[in-house]
């Protein structure tokens, strides 16, 4: 088959192509502002203001990227081995039964520092849990794992729904969630964080797990591109029939992707669950594994990529709060409708502007060839 | 006498939900049989509910709400058929992008332009459908068994009712006794060959977005216009994802796709008569396991555990032209 595109420099390819799709995607954001009788750039300003004018704004926005960063690389590391993980808002629900289960269990006789880590293993237990079966359903009986974990989304929200009001839920109450939990089950804040640099973190539950989440961005790098599993889902992501004859266990892959994949969206609980409400809530995930779509989409499924692009959608998460509280005739709908145009835009339609960039590189270095030779005669 | 009765209360409100599930998923059936994956069923379908109750909110007649539904609905089919199509784009992400579009577009709209929290006016009588009532329906309402089945589940349903359920014939005849039913299968077989002929693989595939995009329509404009009197923000609440279901369940063919519809409907109106109710032997079935039970049983079809489903071919893959 040939090659649809030229090769392009790096930072083309990594930085001005996501650039224009970014900036065609606001622009058509931008239209959507104007029809509905609003100023574009009022809008605009509103979200930079919203999401960094402040401290606490500031520690919304990054409490936002945590949450987009584990669900982002959930999808980044599927991608990678070729599968589409479409369940990552499944996976972070269920996933969010261990952080509870841990909390329950001992927030009221150990401190956070015990806690965490048990909450650690248990969402990403039972979010690894909620991905291995469509990954055992792929890679044994064939079943396609995009159709089977938007099914299992919606089997995890019956389930759930179930739980919170029939299980866990405290005696008495009514209200679908678990008891609040007591001291042990409360991430401490990192407004020290902030206060290196002169910021007041105020009411922003900006928490110890934005720390959790940038180290399993480096972690997933480093599985990824410095050891063999890594590789071995690279080559099935680029090319399964190379991968098989050069005898990498296909299933076994594929298995293993789908459960780190599915244990990364697990551990987005944590940062709601333990460092926002200290509960368990109903539905609490709020759309944050299709976020992660999107978030991978942006970044490249590179964690260089994921890191900035998920705070590129806290800054629209907690910028567009404000906008909806400035501008009463735009909801933070806005914001879903943002996200789905930067999917458009970045992801199912990449290719759109890559050929007139790529002809205007092309007949650039021509020109500049021009040049050298004319010097040269 | 009171069990008929139950049950004839239980076909009715299937018959009732699953119209919108026929209309998307042989919507599904046509794009998924030309080789094109489509999960934005869900996103087109809410698009041309909003488009229905704002048309006929504003103009006061069902056929220009239906019309804008129809024409919403295929706008959006084209903007999947564009990226998934002719920028080769992956069909997954598309749809999962108009998805979100859609969802966030009628609310936004729907705000702006009607202020009433997302929602359109309640419409008036000329600007809805009417339920269709047959020839003496009430006369022989009385006459046991007869007369409930003829008046209560053949009668008294809107016209895009009878026409959903048209359209199955309908569809099974354009897809396998027509010539561009042919070739629209073959696209999603092996679009090697249909190029070969010398037929233009993009072309048909389109073709077979924009039948989607009607469909579609017809499926958004039935939940605004017939099932309810207006649009309310998410009111598809996962209806496509269950008509993707059904269609996957049916193994891509027009008649079950028809019975898998009827049985999902079929649950979800036993979900709602069970709410609370114990059975017998079994006891009190949790409520949510009867609304997951589309989605399980779908999964485990694609399992192979009943039967396989095996889906088009060229499902998902971009055609490319060997150069």
């Amino acid at each position: 088959m040939s090659v649809p595109y030229a090769r392009l420099p790096g930072w083309v390819e990594y930085g001005l192509i996501p650039l224009v799709n970014l900036a065609v995607a606001f622009l058509v954001a931008g239209l959507v502002v104007l029809l509905v009788g609003e100023n574009p750039l009022e809008a605009a300003y509103h979200l930079i203001n919203g999401a960094f004018g402040r401290g606490e704004y500031i520690g919304f926005t990054l409490y936002y990227a945590t949450t987009f960063i584990f669900t982002g690389l959930a999808v980044a590391v599927a991608f990678h081995a070729g599968l589409f993980n479409i369940g990552g808002e499944g996976q972070a629900y269920v996933g969010g039964i261990g952080v509870a289960l841990a909390c329950l269990w001992l927030d009221q006789v150990m401190p956070w520092y015990v806690v965490f880590p048990l909450a650690i293993v248990g969402s990403a237990f039972f979010g690894a849990l909620w991905a291995f079966l469509p990954g055992w359903l792929q890679a044994r009986r064939g079943s396609h794992i995009v159709i089977t974990t938007i099914m299992f989304n919606f089997i995890a929200s019956s389930l759930m729904v179930y739980l919170l009001t029939r299980v866990l839920k405290p005696l008495g109450s009514m209200a679908p969630q678990t008891r609040t939990f007591a001291e042990g089950g409360q991430l401490p804040k990192l407004d020290w964080l902030l206060s290196i640099f002169g910021l007041n973190v105020g009411t922003a539950p900006f928490n110890i797990s934005f720390l959790l989440a940038l180290a399993a961005a480096f972690a997933v790098w480093v599985l990824i591109w410095r050891t063999r599993l890594g590789y071995e889902m690279r080559t099935m992501g680029h090319s399964p029939s190379a991968a098989r004859y050069a005898g990498i266990r296909e299933s076994r892959i594929i298995v293993i992707t789908m459960m780190i994949s599915g244990g990364l969206a697990g551990m987005m609980a944590l940062n709601p669950i333990m460092g926002e409400q200290f509960r368990m809530q109903l539905d609490f995930v709020q759309g944050a594994g299709f976020v992660g779509i999107a978030v991978a989409l942006m970044g490249r499924s590179h964690p260089g990529g994921i890191i900035p692009a998920a705070i590129l959608f806290g800054v629209l998460y907690q910028g567009g709060a404000e906008i909806a509280f400035e501008m009463p005739s735009i909801s933070r709908d806005m914001i879903v409708i943002i996200q789905g145009l930067v999917i458009l835009f970045a992801g199912a339609l990449e290719n759109m502007f890559r050929p007139a960039i790529t002809r205007a590189f092309a007949t650039r270095g021509q020109r500049a060839a021009a040049v050298v030779q004319t010097k040269g005669a | 006498m009171d069990f008929f009765h139950v049950l004839v209360v239980l076909l009715e409100s299937t018959i009732r939900v699953s119209v919108p599930l026929v209309f998307a998923a042989l919507a599904g059936l046509f794009t998924e049989r030309a080789g094109v994956f489509d999960i934005s069923l869900e996103g087109k379908m809410l698009g041309a509910a909003f488009a229905a109750g704002a048309a006929a909110a504003v103009s006061q007649s069902v056929w220009v709400g239906l019309a804008a539904a129809i024409l919403v609905s295929v706008l959006l089919s084209l903007v999947h058929g564009y990226a998934s199509i002719t920028q080769r784009g992956n069909q997954i992400v598309s749809g999962v992008a108009i998805n979100f579009i859609v969802a966030g577009a009628t609310v936004i709209l729907g705000e702006a332009w009607f202020r009433q929290g997302g929602r359109t006016p309640a419409l008036v009588e000329g600007a809805r459908f009417q339920i269709v009532n047959f020839p003496g329906a009430d006369a022989i309402r009385d006459v046991p068994i007869v007369g409930p089945v003829y008046a209560d589940l053949l009668s008294g349903h809107f016209l895009l009712t009878y026409f959903a359920f048209a359209m199955v014939p309908i569809s099974w005849w354009i897809l396998f006794r027509t010539r561009f039913g042919l070739r629209l299968r073959a696209v999603g077989e092996n679009p090697g060959a249909v190029d070969t002929a010398g037929i233009s693989v993009i072309w048909l595939r389109y073709r077979a977005v924009i039948c989607c995009g009607i469909l579609c329509g017809f499926a958004g404009a039935y939940l605004s216009l017939a099932m309810t009197a207006g649009f309310v923000k998410g009111m598809t609440a996962g209806k496509g994802y269950i008509a993707l279901a059904a269609l996957i369940f049916a193994k891509w063919r027009p008649v079950n796709v028809m019975f898998a519809c009827l049985l999902f409907g079929f649950l979800d109106a036993l979900a709602i008569r069970l709410q609370g109710t114990p059975l017998p032997l079994i006891g009190q079935v949790p409520v949510q396991l009867m609304q997951a039970l589309p989605y399980i049983l779908t999964v485990v079809l694609l399992a192979g555990f009943i039967g396989k489903a095996i889906p088009p071919k060229a499902g998902g893959v971009p055609y490319v032209k060997e150069r």
